[in-house]
């Protein structure tokens, strides 16, 4: 008896294709299952966005037929881009990269894992669930600020604002779990050799990422809570005139949502660490001034939160002005880390490299316009009008979301073990490039002559009307360049060129394995005596003793 | 279970050393117990948003309490006996962590019974705490000084609940014979956990009641 219990069962038990991905803990299904469900959000949020857009294609309602919809389907589009889309898109990226970077066999906690992710079509549905409810879903803008988001005031009739805020507790919990597994996975299970210095990139964004996450997503769930307490037991938190102060929530809402910035645009750069020192054929220039870079900013964006809230009156402006302004410094060593690894390199145009030069350079005007904002004089000029429209989607459009495709781009040969199709990757990337900028340039124009945000309608004799037209024929063609890239990868899928294990000759230990893995990753890992493992190995630095030691003096990185 | 005991014995030959804090041969800390500590992080902020907001709806109210809830809240009532007795488990609780890494099943059994009866004590008294409040007028929606109590408390009690659960997990895992020496990262979160649970009550009874 003894001995049959000792003896191992060596096959896994079969498990069908759909019940095997329905009860997955593999990270690397857990995250294509992320990418794909953040994806189908993205074409929601995009439909809402496309549906924002014709209504102020013209002065007038023509679209909708009260301007309380109009404010459901903005508010609903920012919803879901920032906590369906951007937030969980980048978390599935790290979720199928970071194991196999630092060469561990999956997440520190797979089930768990698997919950973080099965919370997310959960928390969609209960959000999108508004529109069946009398009233109509959220409607109070993204930030739900009181007293619009109120039980009984105009903006939120209905049970759909307490729906978003329960999604919202759900997605955030979900944030929070994932946050702590990538920090325990990052910290516990590198492979021998891979000390923290030697580290891609990718896994220092996602590290300070979730350091991020669990420390500021409790407290947005906190201001969630006292919004439902507010809303549903008579609560009076943020009620002025029972005793509560409404500007408490928005001090505690962008405690979390400033550093939710970080959490959405810190793995795109990630990404784009990675892909540039790749297709440039060089180390990414100043790897540990970037990763200082990179908890600087982590570390100064907590306490820059009030200049959100420069107009209330209710924050000291010099403060979190300068704070602000300083917070450009890392992100200007990140600049020129970029720049400088593309400068005199072997650069090759790939897809990937196209996508993360289009955030290179969106990311640039998003960082310039935002200064602006930072400027307490002229942030009371802008405050609310479309300059910050344009600001927000440059950093998070133009930098997040080409960050993103170009994380597709990079690592769907990875994925499936097939090349997506170049020419059609770079359809997609100028049909999109020229798309954003007509959408979003235009409302730095709008924002300078004063159009306030979240209306419906506008006056036809205010002089918007031409940059309005402009922007939605923008937002039409950023929706039709989705079409070369879902066609790409449909096609690929079936009949791409078979890509090998290593199409790019990439740098970092997940090129070490086949494409895509096999479960638990790795069979054998190569040394790991610099942040270059697989390139090491290509060139022969660590095929002796010899040469190890030159490969880990030369680099210096050996700490 | 005494066919696993050898095992453990030959196992703990050749780990580096035992490592009493985590209970673990791993270098460092375990994987659950840095699970904890950061889901205990995440914990602490989603309390200092509620603390803030305490403060910052003190700030704007005045007098505090209120005329009609004056001495409703009185330090020397029932309150104290429960909040002695939720100091009293957290020592429980680490006497049976104590117990466990000595490798004392009975003692860690014992101990981890008593603290899970505490807790439950504590909620009780909390739910009685309650009615008496609701009798005197005082609910979530009777202005700024009901809201808070009842929100930091309630999610205070919410935090005891959940950990009471955790205490009835490891105290059916440890009667099950499933910890020892060398194998009990689940007690050392857990207790990690309910530590953290009494600090967040001593600062609420301090601020509620003392302040």
């Amino acid at each position: 008896m003894a001995t049959h219990a000792l003896s191992p069962a060596a096959v896994p038990a079969y498990r069908g294709g759909l019940y095997e991905w329905l009860t997955t803990t593999d990270h690397k299904k857990i995250g294509i299952m992320y990418l794909i469900n953040s994806f189908v959000f993205f074409l929601i949020g995009g439909i809402f966005a496309l549906l924002v857009r014709t209504e102020l294609a013209a002065p007038g309602i023509q679209l909708f037929t009260n301007e309380h919809v109009y404010n459901e389907a903005f508010s609903i589009h920012a919803t879901v881009m920032i906590f369906l889309f951007i937030i969980p898109m980048l978390a599935g990226l790290g979720n199928y990269v970071v194991p196999l970077m630092i060469g561990a066999p999956d997440m520190a906690f797979p089930r768990i894992n698997a919950l973080s992710f099965w919370m997310l079509p959960l928390g969609g549905i209960l959000l999108l669930a508004g529109f069946l409810t009398p009233g109509g879903a959220a409607a109070a803008g993204w930030t739900s600020y009181p007293p619009l988001s109120e039980r009984g005031a105009l903006a939120s009739p209905g049970p759909g604002q307490d729906l978003w805020i329960v999604a919202l507790i759900l997605i955030g919990t979900s944030s929070i779990l994932g946050g702590i597994n990538f920090l325990v996975t990052i910290f516990k299970m590198r492979a021998p050799g891979l000390t923290l210095f030697r580290m891609p990139i990718m896994v220092w964004t996602m590290l300070v990422t979730s350091v991020l996450v669990v420390m500021a997503t409790p407290v947005i769930t906190s201001a969630l809570v006292m919004l439902f307490i507010d809303r549903n037991y008579g609560g009076s938190f943020f009620l002025p005139d029972k005793g509560g102060t409404a500007v408490l929530y928005q001090n505690v809402f962008w405690f979390y949502s400033h550093p939710a910035v970080y959490v959405m645009v810190l793995p795109a750069m990630g990404v784009i660490s990675e892909v540039l020192p790749v297709f440039s054929r060089k180390p990414l220039f100043g790897y540990k001034a970037f990763i200082f870079a990179t908890a600087g900013i982590g570390a100064l964006g907590f306490s820059v939160w009030a200049h959100h809230m420069f107009t209330t009156g209710a924050v000291f402006l010099p403060f979190f002005s300068l704070m602000t302004f300083l917070i450009a410094v890392p992100t200007g060593v990140k600049m020129f880390n970029w720049v400088f690894t593309l400068f005199r390199g072997q650069l090759t145009f790939s897809t990937p490299l196209i996508f993360a030069i289009g955030f290179l350079t969106m990311f640039l005007i998003g960082g310039i316009n935002g200064a602006f904002s930072a400027s307490v004089p002229i942030d009371f000029a802008l405050q609310d009008t479309y300059w910050v429209v344009a600001h927000l989607h440059y950093v998070l459009f133009g930098g997040s979301v080409f960050g993103v495709f170009a994380g597709i781009y990079y690592w769907f040969p990875k994925m499936t073990g097939r090349m997506l199709s170049e020419s059609l990757g770079k359809v997609h990337f100028v049909i999109m490039f020229i798309g954003f900028n007509l959408t979003f340039f235009p409302m730095h124009m709008l924002g300078i002559k004063g159009m306030p945000r979240r209306i419906a309608d506008y006056a036809s004799d205010a002089g918007w009307n031409d940059w309005n037209l402009l922007a939605t024929i923008g937002g039409f063609m950023i929706a039709v360049s989705m079409l070369p890239f879902i066609w790409n990868v449909f096609v690929s899928l079936r009949n791409g060129k078979i890509a090998g294990d290593d199409p790019w000759e990439g740098n970092t230990l997940e090129w070490a394995t086949s494409s895509p893995p096999p479960a638990y990753n790795f069979d054998r890992l190569p040394d790991i005596r610099s942040e270059r493992p697989v390139f090491d190995a290509r060139h022969g630095l660590n095929a002796g003793h010899g040469h190890a030691a030159i490969a880990a003096g030369g680099h210096g990185e050996a700490s | 279970m005494t066919a696993e005991a050898p095992a453990l014995t030959a196992s703990a030959g050749h780990g580096e050393g035992h490592a009493p804090a985590s209970g673990h041969a791993q270098r460092g800390i375990s994987n659950p117990i840095l699970g904890m500590l950061l889901f205990i992080t995440s914990e602490v902020m989603f309390f200092s948003g509620l603390f803030a907001a305490y403060f910052s709806t003190r700030a704007a109210n005045a007098p505090w309490p209120p005329d009609v809830f004056k001495d409703i809240l009185d330090p020397l009532g029932p309150i104290i006996i429960a909040t002695i007795i939720l100091i009293a488990s957290s020592f429980t609780c680490q006497f049976a962590v104590w117990s466990i890494r000595r490798g004392d099943r009975k003692g860690f059994v014992r101990n981890i019974s008593i603290t899970f009866v505490l807790g439950i004590i504590f909620l009780v008294m909390q739910v009685y705490d309650y009615t008496i409040l609701f009798s005197e007028g005082m609910t979530l929606g009777s202005g700024p000084f009901g809201t808070t109590y009842f929100t930091l408390t309630g999610f205070h009690g919410a935090h005891v609940f959940g950990g009471v659960l955790m205490l009835g997990v490891i105290l059916y895992r440890g009667m099950a014979g499933q910890f020892s020496a060398k194998h009990h990262d689940a007690v050392e979160a857990v207790s990690l956990y309910w530590h953290f649970v009494d600090i967040v009550w001593i600062l609420l009874f301090s601020i509620l009641y003392l302040l």
